[in-house]
């Protein structure tokens, strides 16, 4: 009998706020421990949360990017389960009414557009970390308290590299919109892993098995990767797979179990009486979806059809935002845009690098990069007196005419003018020359060389070509 | 000094110069010495603090014209050990906070102490509020002023006891479940609970989330509405504190109440009332008749389900408002092998008896397979109650009750049997559960022993002025708020 797997991912990502979800203390990562938290934090008595806006907000624009049902009636639960890390022995949390519910996301997987949908995605709080010492234990609660988004797949995933490019699609997705960072190294994403596998062709799903606080997406694929045959194997040899709770052991490459579902927690979820449901108004939400950007995928789709760019450079725009805005406002307006591509890819994003700086420190127009692709597309200037061009551009912030006109770059077409600058050349160079005459072409570009040289670069390449041949062949 | 006057006598006092503040608190220091350790109205005393804090005001009452607007400058307050008072001890009354200095300041707290008030101390309650007689204290039991072998009433008996006695010129205290009235009425002095969300829950120790609020004990109906003048008020750190305009509570005191509607609810005159609370409840609707008010009879149909709901939700916040209590953090801890152990240890040895059986009544409506059955459907009869009340503030513009069924019981007579000690609740549980204000004044005495009898005055949410407004007119009619216990 074939099997396949069933996979769902619930994944947490802390949000990008400036403070916790219910205090003012920071949202901050790497302080030293308890130095970020306050008597709301650390569930001293007396006091009450107050919900964080700006995680709403971020929850509410996630909900709009993730193609999510958008309640306009939310509310917090209570969680209730004691653990040294939680300060209040009960998190808060959205169980019953969320403020996002079905979504889907849509990425690329071995050239094809696969979709993944969503059951949810609703806000909670992250609570303290344990340290465990010699003889003792310890909590920091400066991580207690940040808004977290708890985003639940359906079981729609069949693979672990389906797994794994669902993953890096919705990580891509919120840094994109400013909703997370996203840094895996500082714990701001953790997975949780549902797998069961059932014969191929039934619909009936097998027992879940929940492999916990997964923290790389590369551990995720060879968690899947291993828990995928381990599940086949044991149904293959008559054994039952049981519904439980496994934990990933990244160095041995295994999952071993952790608890069975006789002793889940019963959580005692119940509206959380210190907080108002959340109702905002319509106004609220207009607001919120102001803030809606275009998707990674979506935005690569339309830079290869609108400025017919190849994948790679598309690529680029996509992975650089602020680049690709760029490119945008000057590509608009060209005739071929690819020409303006390059010159931001090659030289522009080059020349940032080199001088430690940013496209806001740009001292040149946008328009002054359109100018000098102008300059080149007509004939002007050549591609070479260009790289010039654009060196002074970028650096005294002057537009390139102006440029062309002081230095006198202006490329020279006079045939007049390019046929003393042959003469000369040929006249100088007997060797090369015969050797041409005598059929070996790559002489013809020493003496172009010349040439250029002697119209310090301004002579029109292809006249001179021209010219040349006329001479030495013609 | 005489410790039996009003705030309001003591102000003009003081504002007039002729006592200072350091006297008023020295006297108040003096009386507390020689009876509160018969007593046990307070849990703690901050007698320097106090002393510094009159100092200052009188400083300032001397050099700052602003001072004399403050309106409690330099007066002594007491305040439920369960508000948080920067540090001062926050115990709660119970073992597991018996070694617990508060932070911050409640936000009641820093209002207090922006209008000037005097905080000498921290009054004695039921542990986390949980009671209706103050001996589920882990400190001591209060005592009735007007008769020590009988209860102050509870949850804030401390600060009923202390007002009634003359320890302090005002008290705070909080209301879940009639913790403010019925004590007040206990104790002969008059207890407000004011609309749920008038006053902010910042800083006091959660009972039952949707239910507690914090209010005033005086010893009249004008020191009310002053202390609740300072207290009100919307704030952001508690988001279910409402965004209402307060008005000057003072402003309608002395109006007439002729034309008035008051409500008695037929469910709140029933068998088995104390016939000495049914004549003095009687005398009171005699005299709102004389006083020009219109009495009509009401139905809460409901009421009889209200014990029943107000016990499934208060334990269920319970549980989880008091599973902070770990040991981890802060507070008394006992070590254990691992967490789990920990935690039994801790919490077995740091809550009393009372405190434990409402965790695990709450732990258990809120369980897998019961919920539906308690908690979501005592949040049902809740809706049902609040349209009870709906529908009679429609008809009246208050409601006429006894606070309680019979003037203070003794010392152990109900300790050992809960449902007794819970059903003196049943007058004023329902105003938690809807929201609206609540009042009790004295309105007479039972004989042999003397002791006090309550008159609670319920108003439609927000209506605080409407509701003082009344039980100023009754009270000025009549002399019961001016006995005092010898
Ligand atoms: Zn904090």
């Amino acid at each position: 009998m074939e099997y396949e797997p069933i996979i769902g991912l619930e994944t947490h990502v802390q949000l990008k706020t400036k403070s916790k979800m219910w205090c003012g203390c920071a949202n901050q990562y790497g302080a030293d421990p308890n130095t970020q938290v306050c008597p709301v934090c650390l569930g001293m008595p007396g006091v009450l949360p107050v919900a964080n806006e700006e995680a709403l907000r971020l929850t509410v624009l996630t909900g709009y990017l993730l193609n999510c049902d958008l309640p306009r009636h939310a509310r917090f639960d209570r969680k209730n389960y004691f653990y040294p890390d939680v300060a209040k022995n009960y998190q808060i949390t959205q169980l019953a009414l969320p403020s996002t519910l079905n979504g889907h996301v849509d990425f690329e997987l071995n050239g094809r557009t696969e979709r993944v949908r969503l059951t949810r995605a609703h806000l909670e709080e992250d609570v303290g970390k344990s340290f465990h010492f010699d003889r003792q234990s310890g909590v920091d609660f400066n991580r207690g308290g940040v808004p977290l988004l708890e985003i639940v797949t359906e079981p729609d995933i069949t693979s672990a590299d389906m797994a794994y490019a669902y993953l890096n699609a919705l990580k891509d997705i919120l840094t994109y919109a400013g909703i997370s960072d996203c840094d895996m190294e500082k714990g701001m994403v953790r997975c949780d892993v549902n797998i069961s596998v059932r014969p191929k062709g039934t619909q009936e799903l097998g027992a879940k098995v929940e492999i916990k606080n997964m923290n790389s997406f590369s551990g995720v694929r060879r968690a899947v990767l291993y828990e995928v045959p381990r599940q086949i194997e044991a149904l293959k040899n008559g054994e039952t797979i049981v519904q439980e709770t496994r934990r990933w052991d990244d160095i041995a490459g295994i999952t071993e179990s952790m608890r069975t579902k006789e002793d889940a927690h019963d959580y005692r979820y119940f509206p959380d009486p210190d907080l108002m449901p959340f109702e905002p108004s319509e106004a609220w939400f207009e607001e919120v979806r102001q803030g809606v950007v275009e998707l990674p995928l979506a935005r690569k789709h339309r830079f290869v059809e609108q400025y017919q760019l190849p994948e790679g450079d598309a690529e680029v725009f996509v992975n650089d935002v602020p680049l690709g805005d760029y490119f945008e406002q000057v590509a608009g307006k060209a005739k071929q845009p690819k020409a303006i591509a390059n010159w931001v890819i090659n030289n522009l994003r080059a020349k940032l690098v080199e001088s430690e700086s940013t496209l806001e420190d740009l001292k040149f127009e946008p328009a002054s990069l359109l100018e000098l692709v102008q300059l080149v597309e007509s004939g002007k200037i050549s591609s070479k007196i260009a790289q010039t061009v654009f060196g002074e551009m970028f650096d005294s912030g002057k537009a390139p005419g102006a440029i062309v006109e002081e230095k006198g770059l202006v490329q020279v077409s006079d045939t007049g003018a390019i046929e003393q600058f042959c003469d000369q050349a040929i006249e100088a160079n007997p060797g090369p020359a015969d050797d041409y005459r005598n059929g070996k072409e790559a002489a013809l570009n020493f003496l172009k060389g010349q040439v250029m040289k002697l119209s310090r670069g301004k002579a029109n390449p292809a006249l001179v070509g021209e010219m040349l041949q006329k001479k030495l062949k013609g | 000094m005489d410790c039996f006057q009003t705030l309001a006598s003591l102000r003009q006092r003081l504002l007039d110069g002729e006592i200072t503040s350091k006297e008023v608190v020295s006297g108040f220091l003096g009386r507390i010495e020689s009876v509160d350790s018969d007593l046990n109205a307070l849990i703690h005393l901050d007698k320097e603090g106090a002393l510094k804090q009159a100092q200052t005001a009188d400083e300032a009452l001397a050099s700052d014209p602003d001072a004399r607007s403050k309106p409690l400058i330099g007066l002594p307050v007491v305040v439920k050990d369960n508000i948080a008072e920067r540090g001062q001890p926050l115990t709660c009354a119970s073992k597991i906070l018996s070694n617990f200095v508060a932070p911050y300041d409640s936000t009641v707290v820093s209002k207090l102490k922006s209008a000037g008030a005097v905080l000498m101390g921290r009054a004695n309650l039921d542990e986390f509020a949980m009671g209706s007689s103050t001996e589920n204290s882990a400190r001591a039991i209060t005592r009735n002023p007007w008769d020590a072998d009988h209860i102050p009433g509870g949850s804030s008996g401390g600060s009923a006891a202390a007002v009634s006695a003359g320890l302090c010129a005002a008290a705070i205290g909080s209301d879940t479940g009639g913790s403010i009235r019925q004590p007040a009425s206990f104790c002969g002095c008059v207890g407000l609970k004011p609309s749920y969300g008038r006053v902010s829950r910042f800083g006091l120790t959660a009972f039952a989330s949707s239910l507690d609020q914090i209010g005033p004990l005086t010893r009249d109906v004008r020191d009310a509405a002053t202390v609740l003048n300072v207290i009100a008020g919307h704030d952001e750190r508690d988001s279910t504190s409402v965004p209402r305009e307060t008005e000057d509570y003072t402003a309608s005191l002395g109006q007439d109440i002729k034309g008035l509607k008051v409500g008695l609810p037929k469910e709140y005159f029933i068998e088995g009332l104390d016939p000495a609370v049914k004549v003095s409840i009687d005398g009171a609707v005699s005299q709102f008749q004389q006083l020009g008010a219109e009495i009509v009879e009401v139905s809460l149909p409901h009421t009889e389900y209200a014990i029943a709901t107000y016990y499934i939700i208060c334990t269920a916040e319970a549980s989880a408002n008091l599973a902070r209590f770990d040991g981890i953090r802060y507070g008394a801890r006992v070590d254990g092998k691992d967490p789990v152990e920990l935690y039994a240890k801790t919490r077995g040895a740091g809550f009393g008896s009372e405190v434990k059986r409402r965790i695990i009544l709450g732990t258990y409506v809120l369980s897998s397979g019961y919920y539906d059955a308690y908690y979501l459907r005592a949040q049902k009869v809740r809706t049902l109650i609040r349209q009870d009340f709906q529908n009679a503030f429609d008809q009246v513009d208050l409601l006429l009750t006894p606070t309680v069924a019979a003037p203070a019981f003794k010392v152990g007579e109900k300790s050992t049997d809960p449902l007794q000690m819970y059903l003196t609740d049943i007058f004023t549980i329902s105003a938690n559960l809807v929201g609206n204000c609540g009042l009790s004044l004295p309105c007479g005495f039972s004989q042999n022993p003397k002791l006090p009898i309550g008159l609670q005055l319920m108003g439609r949410p927000f209506e605080e002025a409407n509701l003082l407004k009344a039980a100023y007119a009754y009270e000025q009619s009549t002399d019961w708020h001016k006995a005092f216990p010898s």
